[in-house]
């Protein structure tokens, strides 16, 4: 099976739904002629031509508004918003048009938001938010956080495929840095099925995202000290793998829930609550969360390493509830 | 403003023939905006009966606006209507009783209780539920005629809004877009002089909204709004335009809200003078007189087809206030689509 970076996966991926179906097409900000900010659609335009890879203006209302309007007449529009930060410009296009039409007008809404977020280069605050957690509050939608190339080719075809408007978050410190193996052919991975990165014993952790390999490290660097911790990657927030979790805390009676965004209502707030509403007597330690602190994503490298988790702060974390 | 109005008949001296509109059409035009008006009055009288629960919106002094663009589109084409348009949806043959359902926010409106007055559309009828945040509809109307661009049909979009959304960046976003691309959009806006209470002068600095056009890159054309003849072939012309491939118009139709923003709202903030100056020119009182003077339209003919419509509409109120109220045991289901099989090749 070939290696692929998680970009090319992403990149292969999209190719991919655009030949099985042409009623998918991409668009967005220098998509087109340049191949995207991050080069994910290099080459499209080529194959694509200019009507199913649109270069549109800079204009996050009008490329979210347009899709959701070819996608009501039939199409499956796949957007690329340049940075995850850039869809707060068309909050009101994903929030109040796409999100909830097909409640109120039985119109469904097949639309993918591709969305790249994530810090840890020192984008500063407008470049590296992860603001998965604020759409988890919004019903209509669902969310997808992909951490490994498979996953991430494979959550993009259900996304393609589902009929209800998709944010599918791409960390962005990963589509170079990870490489891993990716069939070439076409395959799906349902939405709310969680994946065990690692299984354990004495410690769940819950996570997603780029911090799927803060824990993995943390995990490892434990592992010595004869701490065993289950890591559960949920890949999707929006439906989540509450019974994955469930089942773990079963079996280790402690939890760690980890993200990047920031921690006051950060998702980790919710499936906190959820544990706590339906594992309480299982529970053998508090549920603990590692989260970004409330502030924006600062600059500086220094400001930047203590905003994003680290692995010296998981692995303490883990330690602690270990020891509990 | 570029516009001539006379108080009588209609002042366009459209020859309806010209226009491709047979006496069927003209009568059926007629019907259409008879039809507006009186779901729209009675909608007043059952909001306050207490029957329609939330707010209630009018279209008044609207009626040819929005019935004659209608008329001029093709099924085959779509489009974002607002809340001054009921006739759009009246014109593409939305059942009245169920229009009165969706108000009184029962089972059978198209929103069937979960959204309420003219929040709603049949998309088998080609139209796009509005929201409240009126120009967040216009980069999804573009995104309805991106969809026949793609496809290559020779399908149009219009895209209502009107002076109070014109000063949204959204407006700005969806026609730099549109004009861009030369997408098959016509742009509505029902420019009825008020956003809530704000006028003209504190909405826009510009002389007519048309004027946005050009810089765009398309034409922008006012028009008496108040004149259906004149909103048909101005819309006609822009719609054909369109799907010739020849881009988008901006069509600007002049009107004044004769009511106020929502039923609630005395409008004392618009001039009296003004209001008794353009209810001179009221859409219906004029087509009426047009039909008597250019398509034999005899009183006792049109008086037959007003009384016709009221029957209509009491049956419709009666049907519509038998039907049921939407099942709470319902209410979480439909936040999602569910999952449709894939189309296309299995093997990419």
């Amino acid at each position: 099976m070939p290696e692929k970076t998680y970009l090319q996966a992403i990149s292969d991926g999209l190719r991919q739904e655009m030949r099985r179906d042409e009623r998918v097409f991409v668009l967005g900000e220098d998509v087109g002629v340049y191949g995207g900010a991050f080069k994910v659609t290099a080459g499209f335009l080529d194959e694509f031509g200019p009507w199913r890879v649109i270069d549109a203006p800079l204009s996050e209302i009008a490329i979210v508004g347009g899709a959701t309007g070819s996608a009501l007449m039939g199409l499956r529009p796949i957007a690329e918003l340049q940075f995850s930060d850039f869809v707060a410009c068309a909050w009101d296009q994903v929030v109040t048009v796409a999100a909830k039409q097909h409640f109120r007008a039985g119109t469904p809404v097949p639309i993918v938001l591709r969305l790249p977020s994530g810090g840890g280069f020192s984008g500063g605050p407008f470049h590296s938010q992860s603001p998965e957690s604020a759409f988890t509050h919004v019903p209509g939608l669902k969310i997808v956080c992909p951490a490994t190339p498979h996953d991430a080719k494979g959550l993009l075809a259900t996304a393609v495929e589902d009929p209800n408007p998709v944010l599918y978050f791409e960390h962005k410190h990963l589509y170079r840095r990870i490489k891993a193996e990716v069939p070439d052919e076409r395959y799906t991975i349902p939405f709310g099925k969680a994946r065990i990165e690692r299984a354990g014993d004495d410690v769940t952790l819950v996570t997603w995202g780029a911090m799927v390999y803060t824990a993995a490290e943390a995990a490892e660097a434990l592992q010595s000290e004869g701490v065993s911790a289950e890591i559960i990657d949920l890949r999707t927030l929006q439906p989540w793998d509450k019974r994955a979790v469930l089942e773990s805390v079963a079996k280790t009676s402690k939890l760690l829930i980890l993200h990047e965004d920031t921690r006051t209502s950060g998702f980790g707030a919710e499936i906190a609550a959820q544990l706590v509403e339906e594992a309480f007597e299982q529970l053998d330690a508090p549920i603990r969360r590692i989260a970004a602190p409330d502030t924006p994503v600062p600059f500086s490298p220094v400001l930047e390493k203590a905003y994003i988790p680290q692995v010296e702060d998981v692995a303490g974390a883990l330690r602690e509830l270990a020891e509990y | 403003m570029a516009v001539t109005r006379d108080t009588g008949s209609l002042s366009s001296s459209l020859d309806a023939e010209q226009l491709g509109l047979d006496r069927a059409d003209l009568l059926s035009i007629y019907r259409d905006m008879l039809i507006t008006r009186g779901i729209e009055e009675r909608g007043h009288i059952l909001y306050k009966q207490g029957k329609i629960p939330g707010s209630f919106y009018t279209g008044r002094g609207n009626e040819a606006a929005a019935v004659g663009v209608a008329s001029a589109m093709r099924p085959e084409d779509a489009g974002t209507p607002l809340h001054r348009d009921m006739g759009v949806h009246v014109t593409r043959g939305v059942e009245p009783w169920r229009i009165l359902a969706q108000y009184m926010a029962r089972e059978d409106g198209p929103a069937r209780g979960r959204d309420g007055n003219v929040h709603m559309a049949l998309i088998e009828q080609n139209l796009v539920a509005m929201v409240s945040h009126l120009p967040a509809m216009m980069p999804v109307a573009v995104g309805l005629a991106l969809a026949f661009r793609i496809r290559d049909e020779r399908r149009v979009s219009v895209c209502w809004y009107g002076d109070g959304a014109a000063a949204r960046g959204d407006a700005h976003e969806a026609m730099n877009f549109a004009g861009v691309r030369r997408l098959p959009v016509v742009f509505v806006c029902d420019n009825n002089q008020y956003a809530y209470s704000t006028p003209p002068q504190l909405e826009y600095a510009c002389a007519n909204l048309a004027d946005r056009a050009a810089a765009y890159g398309f034409e922008g054309i006012v028009v008496d709004g108040t004149d259906v003849l004149a909103v048909y072939s101005t819309a006609k012309q822009a719609i054909e335009k369109a799907r010739a491939g020849g881009g988008p118009t901006l069509v600007e139709c002049v009107t004044l809200r004769m009511e106020g923003h929502a039923v609630h709202d005395d409008a004392s903030y618009v001039p009296r003078e003004l209001l008794e100056e353009w209810s001179k020119y009221d859409p219906i009182v004029r087509f009426r007189l047009w039909l008597g003077e250019h398509a034999q339209a005899g009183e006792a003919e049109l008086s037959g087809l007003e009384e016709e419509v009221k029957t209509l509409l009491a049956e419709a109120q009666e049907r519509a206030e038998n039907s049921p109220l939407p099942d709470p045991n319902e209410l979480e289901q439909g936040v999602y689509a569910e999952i449709e099989p894939p189309q296309g090749s299995p093997d990419a």
